[in-house]
């Protein structure tokens, strides 16, 4: 599904990632966990062609999309969640979600919107419940499945969500992942990033660790939950608590 | 039967993928955590973010035992002590042994790659495996173990015992389906069955699992005549974890190499340079999952060369050739390492000179013998019959000293040993 090979991106003169490679298989949850700043987000980004790709290759269903207009890679099939969510808060619910089909309206007047809209609100009742309620007035979890659903309204083959258990409360951020575990389940390829390393790991299937924009572990969730890297820098277990 | 098809069958291509990954993070991670990587790759002016595919592996500069052996013991793990589950070592008996670590997730790597190894070869969870490899400090014994409990099999733990006999009477009282053992100890098992009386029909053998030595198609035959059973060749060194580098499938044409973990090369051993597919080097090993001992261009010393086609078994895997020399001549002579080098210390220091000579093994009913055919230069030839039998003498001592196995010493005229094309002497004859 997506391959990418010695990817360099920045800012400028600043290079945060450094030659990167990993992969995402079809049907898999693949995470993305590493401090601040180890250029987690920046990777999504650069994916999403926000960011320009420096170097690299990003083969997506056998097309190199590095350098190519996000739009394009919207249309190619990949998707992006951003990070602190960024719904229109003016627009009403519908009005995001409809936002979310946007490339393909493009393309297709005669798509039909209402049975892809009550697909999104099987998924998530609470959105249909707000369907004409502004977004802006959504509470953080809210604003989040609103987030996905506007991304799925783009009908994508890979789904990248960017730290979409910021700002949220424990409770609800197990009720977001297991919407995401459910999306997976359903057949859906999800490439995630997260701060919160061990719900991501939870239900993701592998895993990689990056470290100031390079990558230095790659395995099976249940390899990086074993590994005392991971477990001191990212799962809060301390020093003493591992010796102990 | 293939263990793990996802890796044992994985198209190349996602294997390529799979292979750049997992070097690249062990770069990366070899480059922060051991300083030996650091100052070598500083040293050498390699920026590891541009080692972009496995070819620009040829890059990087190599890591020798000898390089080992000086970080002795700790100095080559890459994660901190306390992560360490397990510790091994080589024996240091040519020198400064090695200690190697692993973390927790090397065992759980060890024990997957072997059961591939064992259910390679036909194995199942029907077996009783019966394990002659040492359990002790020497990886053989517990890496095997951990692979054939993996995959269900009946583990008999019997070790390597001097007790040969009773070694027999366990395989005939647990009806012991599976041998594991080098193949040496395949061969004294097999004359002690005859001095024992047991026919090996009266025995439940049928499928053996040999390694830890270098050894021929024709010690294969030999096995399989004396013991009645299918011999399958099985490669791994203590450096790397220890069995399950890789072994033969039921084809017993080369050995699978499990290539999601290890990245192998072969080079010519002299220039250092990488080979082609296909050329005989040397075997040059890079661990790219490996936690606690990553190694990166380990070179093992061990000649073999790499076969690219494909498998009628099925698995991607490449396969590499049976190891049946090793690039220092090293070779085992009834379980015991034989370096060359050593044979010419004990001839200078029991004759003062340095006289070219020649190892010559052969197998005599089951035991390896060995004998050194010996120059004599000038100077130290004797009319004195007397004299030069008490200098045969002397060297037959320092042999057995320096090497804890005896020899049978012949005086030869000056050139005539074999020699190579190129005019060097060869240095081992084997005729096993």
């Amino acid at each position: 599904m997506l391959k990418i090979r010695n990817l360099y991106s920045g800012f400028g003169n600043l290079r945060v990632l450094k030659g990167v490679s990993l992969h995402v298989n079809p049907g898999e949850i693949v995470t993305i966990i590493g401090g601040n700043g180890s250029g987690k987000s920046t990777l999504l980004s650069t994916i999403a062609g926000i960011v320009p790709a420096l170097e690299g290759e990003i083969i997506f269903n056998d097309e190199n999309v590095a350098g190519k207009a996000p739009e394009k890679i919207v249309a190619a099939g990949c998707s992006l969640v951003p990070e602190g969510r960024l719904i229109f808060n003016t627009l009403t619910v519908r009005e995001n979600l409809v936002m979310g089909a946007y490339t393909r309206i493009r393309g297709d007047r005669g798509i039909n919107l209402g049975d892809e809209l009550a697909v999104i609100f099987g998924m998530f009742p609470r959105l249909q419940e707000r369907e004409h309620q502004l977004g802006g007035t959504l509470s953080g979890g809210e604003q989040q499945m609103l987030a996905i659903g506007r991304a799925l309204m783009a009908k994508p083959r890979l789904i990248m969500l960017d730290e979409p258990s910021m700002g949220l409360a424990p409770i609800i951020v197990k009720g977001i992942f297991e919407e995401i575990r459910k999306l997976r389940d359903a057949g859906n390829t999800i490439l995630l990033v997260e701060q919160n390393a061990r719900a991501a790991l939870r239900i993701a299937d592998r895993g990689y660790v990056i470290e100031t924009g390079q990558m230095v572990l790659e395995g099976t969730s249940e390899e990086l939950l074993n590994n005392n890297d991971v477990q001191r820098a990212y799962l809060g277990k301390d020093y003493r608590s591992i010796s102990d | 039967m293939i263990y793990n098809a996802k890796y044992e069958s994985m198209p190349r291509d996602e294997l390529a993928q799979l292979q750049i990954e997992r070097l690249q993070s062990t770069l990366n991670r070899v480059y922060r955590n051991v300083a030996f990587y650091k100052d070598s790759f500083d040293e050498n002016k390699i920026d590891i973010g541009t080692i972009r595919s496995i070819a620009d592996m040829a890059r990087l500069p190599f890591t020798t035992k000898e390089d080992l052996r000086k970080s002795y013991p700790y100095n080559m793990f890459a994660v901190p002590l306390r992560d360490i589950v397990r510790i091994h070592s080589t024996t240091g008996r040519t020198g400064v042994p090695i200690a190697i670590g692993y973390t927790r997730n090397d065992i759980l790597h060890w024990s997957e790659l072997v059961a591939r190894v064992i259910a390679g070869a036909g194995i199942t969870e029907n077996d009783f495996v019966q394990i002659a490899f040492d359990y002790n400090m020497f990886t053989g014994g517990f890496g095997l173990h951990y692979g054939a409990e993996k995959i269900g099999a009946s583990v008999i733990p019997s070790s390597q015992s001097g007790n040969v006999q009773r070694q027999i009477r366990i395989m005939k009282d647990y009806k012991t389906t599976v041998l594991l053992s080098t193949p040496s100890y395949a061969l004294r098992i097999a004359s002690n069955l005859r001095e024992m009386g047991i026919h090996p029909d009266e025995l439940n053998l049928k499928t053996g699992l040999f390694g830890a030595e270098p050894w021929s198609e024709n010690t294969r035959a030999r096995i399989e005549e004396r013991l009645h059973l299918s011999a399958f060749n099985i490669y791994g060194i203590n450096e790397m974890m220890g069995p399950g580098v890789s072994g033969e499938c039921a084809e017993r044409n080369g050995l699978h190499i499990n290539e999601d973990h290890y990245i192998v090369e072969i080079i010519d051993p002299l220039t250092w340079e990488p080979l082609p597919h296909g050329a005989e080097g040397e075997l040059v090993i890079t661990t790219i999952t490996r936690e606690g001992f990553p190694l990166i261009r380990y070179r093992t010393g061990d000649l073999s060369s790499i076969i690219e086609e494909p498998c009628p078994c099925g698995r991607t895997t490449l396969r590499m050739r049976r190891v049946a020399a090793r690039s220092d001549d090293m070779v085992v002579i009834n379980g015991i390492n034989i370096f060359p080098t050593q044979v010419g210390e004990a001839l200078k220091k029991a004759t003062g000179f340095d006289p070219r000579f020649q190892i010559i093994i052969d197998d005599a009913d089951g035991e390896d013998v060995m004998e050194i055919q010996v120059e004599v230069l000038e100077k130290m030839f004797d009319d004195e019959v007397k004299k030069l039998l008490s200098l045969k003498n002397a060297i037959a001592v320092a042999v057995e000293r320096e090497m804890g196995v005896a020899a049978r010493i012949t005086f030869v005229e000056q050139n005539t040993l074999q020699m190579y094309s190129e005019g060097r002497v060869r240095r081992v004859i084997d005729r096993r």
